[in-house]
């Protein structure tokens, strides 16, 4: 052992910064895991401290409609302090900016909450007014700059004016990320009645919170009343319940960007395998020698192995290093995405899982190239003919191979609890790289078959240079390519979800929906809109009702079903039906026959389902359903199952009556219209509120920014991710090119010799690397193509886009990478004198 | 351990696949070698000199035939029992020196001694040094050494583990004249000195007439085997 350690020490001092180099393929693979680890043990820490802030009490009961005052009964009987929270949509006029108007969510606050943790306001006295009971507001941060409003500034709320008092900062229990959706604005419960906004058929939420004495048992209380919970159609949340939620989050986003972590780790250790392949190259003289004085076959590769150990050991710790550092930054990437503080430490856990990690997919990698000086004959010392011998094939490699999968695989079923993903992930990965290095044997192959003889010398040296033996094409492509794939897919993604949005408002569709109309408003606004050029172009009236008897059970029965797989949602929303006598322009009917009309004495009404409610409501045509339409029980069947379009900005619904049945219970309307400018858009908004506060408005601007916005943070972290694998992807390329460069160093000095001018050996390094760079970003755009017209088939069920704009930067940017990498990674080999280099070869 | 015959090679043959079928590089090759005496093996490009050499010290099987070292048969041994006696009984010479590169002149006479696991035997790798003119150059590299000062450090690391014999493969035809003679010169008096039997191949007749005896091979044959 002694000798060995002592040999590799020695043997590695040539080669020390070489080695340093290899293993920077590994570091921010190992980076990448040890700051999304220590992260991650940081938000579980910080969950854990701060567990009673994120409800902000002990219980949160919910309901979507009123109270009953059996609810309410049941609700005081069980004791504690108490606060209330009604929220919904609704339009915010801002007076002091020329009457702009925004839909926000809306919430009144009554009683102590939060009961735990603050709520942050600038200036700070503001959440104090707001309890008081004064007519002030307090609204998101965002709007307060977005509307230019100071504290002081009015805003309109209904038919109620509210001074803005301060600007929210935080609130426990939710994170700044709601506000993407909707911006929240706060007024006391006491001037919610006054704004008139609460008209029938509102989607409302209310809200009890209550803070018990610290014996309570809220866990055993809530398990005791889980039926009760049901039976009066209320949700409950608790701090632990908020913590396992929460827990169980981070935990799968943690085990998402740990995997796209480790595909960084896996190709630095392919980078690190392709660079040791050369090393040992180089080093079969030196094994040979060993051999011949003695040195036994394992004792030799033992030599090696302990560098390789080295090389892997110095790459996992300075990625730890770096990884500590990354983790850093990862508090402010991820501000405002958190309903919570998190204190940053080092998880040392974390630390050496990510060390391990490196450490063993590095050290089997290494072992591919380090098999065969095993079989380095001692003969190769007096013969080197005999270096050949040690490719023969070696049924090691094939233990290795299968050590590399079971290595992936218990990674991946490590960081995700289900062995599928597991056996996904290496199935997913061996793919990617299959085809990667397929495609780029192929590329390979053709350059050699196809390529003109007649090209000028050149062209011809660079192509030669991607086929000829020992080429690095294959590793070079599979490095750039990954990194293309990746970052071009999200992108790529992110375009046709956008574009498919913005599509569903081409030609005359609408693209500004109003709702909570009442009864009486739809001809006020009818006529409003047709003055203001906007003339209404679809509307719907929409009953409220409920799910009372499915199939002849009650929904009480089937909630308590445990075999029952029909998710609880379905049956204790509240739905929002339509009626109506024709199929709408979004819709198509895929079973059974639509039925318009009630044919007079009908008892049971045929109504029309949507076809993903059916199937998770286990309903086929002919099946029975009842409905408590406000009080009064109707008998329904499944007459026809619908496919609609749910992506465009029109009226929609699960459950469509035929006219007829509907006509006389207490309804409101949603109308959509079509605005050709933003302008017009917020002139139409303006005068619509100012006419009929109650009525909220949404337009296809707002759910773009909010999509974008949504996306924009969602692709930032996953991105961040990928560029962990486009470094590694980089930093693989310049190993490889280094690597290459000793290979090729002698061919380069004799093209000097023989009169190659400088300009000559620039020119054939740039043709060889941007070939590369257009084959591994064609490549890597073309899967990446695949891909996401995959992810648009299959997961959002669209086409998928082709962004001219985004795959020529894409290609432009790689070509350049490789470029200045390469250039970079080759500089002194042309500048130098051929003896000067010569001698510097080792 | 005393043996009458230092190295034995009977009937050794090796052949070896080819394209165009079994290509045999040795044909029932004999000898018998005391302990210290000095054998030169000559003959013509492709004749099969480094082929005996490298099956007599280990380096490979042949295809039949034994061939006993030090009195132990080395034919049957797997290659790490090989390594074991070649630590044991052998030194080497090459053509082309085979320095290790990493290695200063000094750590390349210790391998053979850290191979055995013995430390502390530095004093003695820098006496041999001495002893071969480079007393004063132990902390080189090879690449800081030239050809002749290359192949002086690869005498001592031949002689740092007392070796029963010494196998030299074309140890001056890198050198160029002078420095041939003084190594030439250098090889014989240090294994005088040291009582090792020597093989050397060569094609330099005059070096090999230094030598005991002399086997001459054609096509893989013996043609002559003479005392000199």
């Amino acid at each position: 052992m002694r000798f060995i350690l002592k040999m590799a020490w020695r043997d590695s001092r040539a080669s020390r910064r070489r080695l340093a180099l290899f293993s920077l393929s590994i570091v921010l693979g190992v980076a990448a895991l040890v700051a999304i680890g220590s992260f991650s043990a940081n938000l579980q820490h910080a969950i854990e401290g701060q567990a009673k802030g994120l409800l902000g009490a002990d219980l949160a009961v919910q309901s979507r409609s009123a109270l009953t005052p059996e609810a309410k009964a049941f609700l005081e009987s069980l004791g504690g302090e108490r606060a209330n929270e009604v929220s919904f949509s609704s339009m915010v006029v801002f007076t002091g900016s020329g009457g702009q108007t925004r839909l926000i969510s809306l919430r009144a606050m009554e009683g102590g909450y939060p009961f735990y943790g603050e709520f942050l306001t600038d200036p700070k006295d503001a959440a104090g007014r707001l309890a008081r009971g004064e007519a002030v507001a307090v609204i998101e941060e965002t709007l307060m700059s977005q509307y230019q409003v100071k504290p002081g500034d009015s805003i309109k709320l209904g038919s109620s004016q509210f001074t803005v008092v301060g600007a929210l900062k935080t609130i426990p229990g939710e994170s700044a990320a709601v506000a993407l959706l909707s911006p929240r604005v706060f007024i006391p419960m006491s001037r919610l009645a006054e704004t008139g906004l609460l008209g029938p058929g509102s989607l409302v939420r209310y809200k009890t919170y209550f803070k018990f004495p610290p014996e309570r048992d809220v866990e055993a209380l809530v398990r005791d009343l889980r039926g009760r919970f049901r039976e009066l159609r209320l949700g409950f949340d608790t701090v632990e319940e908020r913590k396992r939620e929460l827990g169980q989050g981070i935990r799968n986003v943690y085990a998402f960007l740990s995997l796209v972590g480790f595909v960084a780790l896996f190709l630095g250790a392919i980078g690190v395998a392709s660079a040791i392949h050369v090393y040992v190259r180089q080093k079969i003289g030196t094994v040979a020698v060993l051999r011949c004085l003695g040195a036994s076959a394992w004792r030799s590769f033992a030599v090696y192995l302990v560098q390789g150990l080295g090389l892997g050991l110095f790459g996992a710790l300075l990625g730890a290093a770096v990884g500590v550092a990354v983790q850093l930054a990862l508090p402010s990437l991820v501000k405002g995405v958190l309903p919570f503080d998190v204190d940053f430490f080092v998880s040392w856990a974390a630390v050496a899982r990510g060390v391990g990690a490196g450490l063993v997919i590095c050290v089997l990698f290494t072992l591919l190239p380090l098999l065969p000086i095993r079989r380095v004959s001692p003969l190769v010392a007096i013969r080197s003919s005999f270096a050949e011998a040690a490719d023969r094939p070696d049924p090691l490699r094939w233990v290795v191979y299968a050590a590399i999968v079971v290595a992936v695989a218990a990674f991946a079923w490590w960081q995700t609890p289900r062995w599928q993903i597991g056996v996904g992930f290496v199935v997913a990965l061996g793919v990617s790289f299959g085809v990667l290095a397929g495609m780029a044997r192929a590329v390979a192959w053709m350059a050699r078959r196809f390529f003109p003889r007649r090209a000028p010398y050149v062209w011809r040296q660079g192509v030669a240079n991607l086929h000829r033996p020992n080429n690095r094409t294959v590793l070079l492509l599979l490095a750039l390519g990954l990194g293309t794939f990746l970052i071009v897919t999200l992108a790529l993604t992110r375009a046709t979800l956008l574009a498919q949005i913005q599509g569903t408002s081409d030609g005359n569709r609408p693209n500004l929906l109003f709702f909570d109309i009442q009864d009486d408003q739809i001809g006020p606004l009818r006529e409003l809109l047709a003055k203001e050029g906007a003339p209404i172009q679809a509307q719907a009236p929409i009953v409220t009702m409920r799910i009372s008897r499915l199939k002849g059970r009650t929904v009480e029965q089937v909630l308590k079903d445990e075999t029952s797989k029909i998710p609880s949602w379905t049956l204790r929303r509240e739905y929002r039906s339509t009626y109506r006598g024709t199929v709408a322009a979004t819709e198509k009917v895929v079973e059974g026959t639509f039925v318009g009309s009630l044919t007079p004495g009908t008892e049971v009404t045929p109504i029309s389902i949507e076809r993903e409610l059916a199937k998770d409501m286990q309903l086929a045509l002919g099946d029975t359903v009842e409905f408590d339409v406000q009080g009064v029980p109707m008998q329904t069947r499944v007459a026809s199952i619908r496919e609609v379009e749910w992506r465009r900005l029109e009226p929609n619904f699960f459950i469509v009556f035929p006219e007829g049945v509907l006509e006389s219970a207490p309804k409101f309307f949603v109308a959509a219209t079509r605005v050709a400018t933003p302008a017009d858009s917020a002139r139409v908004q303006q005068a619509v509120v100012g006419a009929i506060p109650n009525v909220s408005a949404i337009d296809l601007t707002l759910i773009l920014q909010t999509l974008d916005g949504i996306f924009s943070k969602v692709q930032f972290v996953v991105q961040f991710m990928a560029l962990f694998t486009v470094a590694t992807g980089v930093i693989v390329l310049a190993g490889a090119i280094l690597s290459g460069r000793y290979q090729r160093l002698r061919e380069t000095v004799l093209l000097r010799t023989l009169g190659a001018t400088r300009r000559q050996l620039l020119q054939i390094q740039m043709v060889e690397y941007a070939i590369l760079g257009v084959l591994a970003s064609v490549v890597g755009c073309g899967l990446a193509l695949a891909a996401s017209e995959a992810m648009a088939r299959f997961v959002f069920e669209t086409k998928g886009g082709f962004a001219p704009a985004i795959l020529a930067g894409a290609v432009i940017s790689v070509v350049s990478v490789t470029l200045v990498t390469g250039l970079l990674s080759n500089r002194g080999v042309a500048t130098h004198p051929p003896l000067e280099v010569l001698r510097q070869e080792t | 351990m005393s043996v009458q015959s230092m190295l034995k090679v009977e009937r050794l043959t090796k052949t070896y696949p080819s394209a165009g079928g079994a290509l045999t590089v040795l044909r029932e090759v004999s000898f018998d070698l005391e302990p210290g005496a000095s054998l030169a093996i000559v003959g013509p490009s492709g004749s099969g000199k480094t082929t005996l050499l490298g099956l007599c010290a280990g380096l490979d099987r042949p295809t039949s035939g034994q061939v006993a070292l030090a009195g132990e048969t080395i034919g049957d041994m797997d290659e790490d029992e090989r390594a074991r006696v070649r630590n044991d009984h052998v030194g080497f010479v090459f053509q082309n020196f085979q320095l290790i590169p990493t290695l200063t002149a000094l750590e390349n006479v210790l391998v053979p001694l850290e191979l055995r696991g013995e430390a502390g035997r530095e004093a003695e790798a820098q006496a041999l040094l001495t002893r071969v003119g480079l007393g004063a150059r132990s902390d080189h590299y090879p690449i800081q050494l030239s050809g002749g000062e290359q192949q002086r450090v690869a005498l001592a690391r031949a002689f740092i583990n007392t070796p029963k014999i010494l196998f030299c493969d074309e140890p001056t035809g890198n050198l160029d004249g002078d420095t041939a003679h003084a190594m030439t010169d250098l090889i014989f008096e240090v294994n005088r000195e040291r009582g090792a039997t020597l093989v050397l191949v060569t094609h330099d007749l005059e070096l090999a007439r230094k030598c005991q005896r002399i086997l001459r091979l054609r096509s893989g044959a013996v043609i002559s085997d003479e005392r000199t």
